[in-house]
């Protein structure tokens, strides 16, 4: 299985990212990383948390580059693999960490857990644990807004193993017939749970499916924060301007298994050699020496950031532990508004 | 009282909720036809324009998650499924996604959405262009499922689908097409969750859906020459369920026959009786409940099949005989 995917079509385009901007995405990288390690030890060795989780450690530079592009009336729609998103959009940590717990202080009021995490004032509608589920909602979406004459964008996160699905191949047409805003963003970590994507596709670069359906596609390297940021803004642009979607393929690895914090080393599903090459292009080492070096923070900043991040994460520990369950009697609330 | 069809009712109902509502739009696959849904969307693309009124790719899920989507986002979208029978394509994105959306995110986004379903019987279009799924659609939490019988409810559980703030599964049937009654002009509407008796009666209770509310209407006539006084629900909700309604009706009469044009096993019949079966009422029925249904088999093509396999009042009738016998 080959460990390196040709960035093949990444912009050239130079470098032209305030430095807040970079600042910003740096630490919601490292949010992310950092939530997704406590949870990792949180479900092992602690066993404090029973949900599954899918987590999103090593994918950190995708959710972050393309959610940096996104106002709050942005819709992102995720995935099984949802931390990521919700965290770069904007949800609130607390919440996140509560639904974990299945706690009523959830962002999902403890009826979603991992899988299914919501923040509609931050432009998270939900994600699904349907492998492609999301895809046509965010195409929905994307209709009504230009029904509605707004100027948002929808972003449908998914990943490589989602174009096995059908309903991926109905939306891109369907997003590209009626020119619809939506970006749809395919992190591509070469896994389909326990298959390698060469095992699943015919083709392996999903990226070339655009092709097919008129639209611009474009596969980059999804470990590297700033090539994800500069495909997604071209891709943003282009639906704010009224001309479709883009298909952006980003080619990245998750470090621990399908689900869970294991690493599935032991179950013969990929090699150490992968993952330990794939480490070393960790995309947050990357992109701290690459700030640090353009003097865009300064160590003591990074120092900062860091126990400023820590402390978040042990706090929303503490208010999960400390929030209620939900009411036994609530059991069949919310199947209908009412 | 003005007379239209059940066909122009819904039409009707369209034009005016469009016009009413910059929310609502039409989206499905044949919505600009002129024969795929009969004459229910006449007119309406010259009103509308294809922004409003969008004809699709043959997607049925793809195009079911894009009305879900918009619905989430605000918008009434009227999705449209020419036959029932495309619609188990798009079951994932109907039960999956816009049946637990709300349920899902504790109640903070719901899906506003009305699916219509067209039941489309007969005509030797066999096994794929026939079915009646609203049993499938009633079992799953989280939608709601209507069947209109007649005009002016065609017109008033339309108008409540589009306004509920849920998924509502609107199914509505061909054979009644062509029926005309008294429709008002201006927009009211039906509650869902309300059955209504149609005729009153003593000795029997029978319960129907949709077209069969018809042949059961034929059905009691019949043998009130008999001397069988036939109560007639129309179930008209079958999720919720208006089960005080039924209760009622069959403690009074202590005989139940329940018509339904989709299958037995797990069928609309068999929820109903289970209801009934459950409560105190059970001890003191005069005859066991009689179910007249589809038999567990697929629609058959030859007219001379058809005969056979759809029930009609001829079955109602010899329920009713059976279950007086006791």
């Amino acid at each position: 299985m080959s460990k390196e995917h040709p960035a093949s079509r990444t912009p050239k385009t130079s470098l032209n990212i305030p430095p807040e901007t970079l600042r910003a995405m740096y630490v919601t990288m490292l949010r992310i990383r950092k939530f997704e390690e406590k949870v990792a030890e949180l479900v092992y060795p602690l066993k404090e948390i029973f949900c599954p989780c899918h987590l999103y450690i090593g994918q950190e530079a995708v959710a972050t580059g393309v959610c940096s592009n996104l106002k709050k009336e942005d819709w992102v729609f995720s995935t099984h693999r949802s931390h990521g998103h919700y965290i770069a959009k904007g949800g609130d940590i607390k919440a996140l960490m509560a639904e974990l717990y299945g706690r009523q202080t959830g962002c999902s009021r403890g009826r979603g857990g991992s899988m299914h995490l919501a923040s509609p004032e931050w432009g998270l509608p939900g994600s699904s644990a349907i492998v492609a589920g999301t895809i046509p909602l965010a195409v929905g979406t994307a209709l009504a807004f230009s029904m509605q004459s707004k100027d948002s964008v929808s972003v449908a996160f998914f990943g490589d193993g989602a174009a096995g699905e059908g309903v991926f191949y109905e939306s891109l047409n369907f997003a590209s017939l009626k020119k619809l805003p939506v970006i749809f963003v395919c992190e591509n970590n070469l896994y389909s749970t326990h298959l390698p994507i060469s095992a699943c596709l015919a083709d392996v670069q999903i990226w070339k499916k655009a092709e097919a359906f008129d639209m611009p596609g474009i596969r980059v390297d999804g470990n590297d924060v700033v090539k994800v940021f500069q495909s997604a803004k071209k891709a943003v642009e282009l639906s704010r301007l009224g001309k479709g979607p883009t298909l952006i393929e980003c080619m990245t690895y998750r470090w621990r298994g399908h689900v869970g914090p294991n690493d599935d080393l032991d179950k013969g599903l990929r090699s150490k050699e992968e993952l330990d090459y794939w480490m070393s292009k960790c995309p947050i080492r990357a992109f701290e020496e690459f700030i640090l070096a353009r003097g865009i923070i300064s160590d003591s900043e990074r120092i900062k950031i860091i126990k400023s991040i820590d402390k978040e994460i042990e706090d929303s520990v503490t208010f999960a532990k400390n929030s209620p369950y939900p009411d036994e009697h609530d059991y069949i609330k919310y199947v209908f508004k009412t | 009282m003005r007379q239209i069809s059940y066909a122009q009712a819904i039409n009707e109902t369209l034009l005016q909720m469009m016009d009413r509502d910059s929310r609502v739009f039409i989206i499905g696959q044949g919505v600009t036809s002129p024969w795929y849904v009969g004459t229910t969307t006449v007119g309406l693309l010259d009103r509308f324009g294809s922004e409003r009124i969008i004809d699709t790719p043959v997607s049925e899920n793809g195009v079911t998650g894009v009305a879900v989507g918009a619905a989430l986002c605000g918008m009434r979208p009227v999705l449209m499924h020419p036959r029932m029978d495309f619609m188990y394509y798009a079951m994932d994105q109907i039960a999956n996604h816009a049946a637990n959306w709300h349920y899902m995110f504790g109640g903070q986004l719901s899906v506003p959405l009305t699916i219509w379903g067209i039941i489309n019987r007969g005509g030797e279009q066999a096994a794929q262009h026939a079915q009646a799924l609203q049993a499938v659609f009633a079992h799953i939490p989280g939608l709601k499922v209507v069947m209109p019988s007649n005009p002016y409810d065609a017109k008033g559980l339309l108008v409540a689908s589009i306004e509920d703030d849920n998924p509502v599964v609107y199914i509505d049937e061909r054979w009644l097409y062509s029926h005309v009654g008294e429709v008002p002009e201006e927009l009211y509407s039906v509650p869902i969750g309300k059955g209504i008796i149609r005729k009153e009666g003593k000795d029997v209770t029978l319960a129907a859906t949709s077209y069969m509310v018809y042949e059961a209407s034929k059905a009691a006539e019949a043998v009130a020459k008999e001397g069988i006084n036939v109560e007639v629900i129309d179930v008209r909700s079958l999720k919720p369920l208006d089960e005080d309604l039924i209760l009622k009706s069959v403690k009074k009469t202590r005989r139940l026959v329940i018509a339904d044009g989709g299958w037995k096993t797990c069928g609309v019949g068999a929820e109903i009786a289970a209801r009934v079966a459950e409560s105190d009422i059970l001890k003191k029925l005069k005859a066991p409940i009689l179910r007249v249904s589809l038999p567990d088999a697929p629609a058959p093509a030859s007219s001379a099949l058809e005969q056979v396999y759809y029930p009609k009042a001829r079955e109602l009738i010899v329920a009713i005989r059976k279950v007086m016998e006791g």
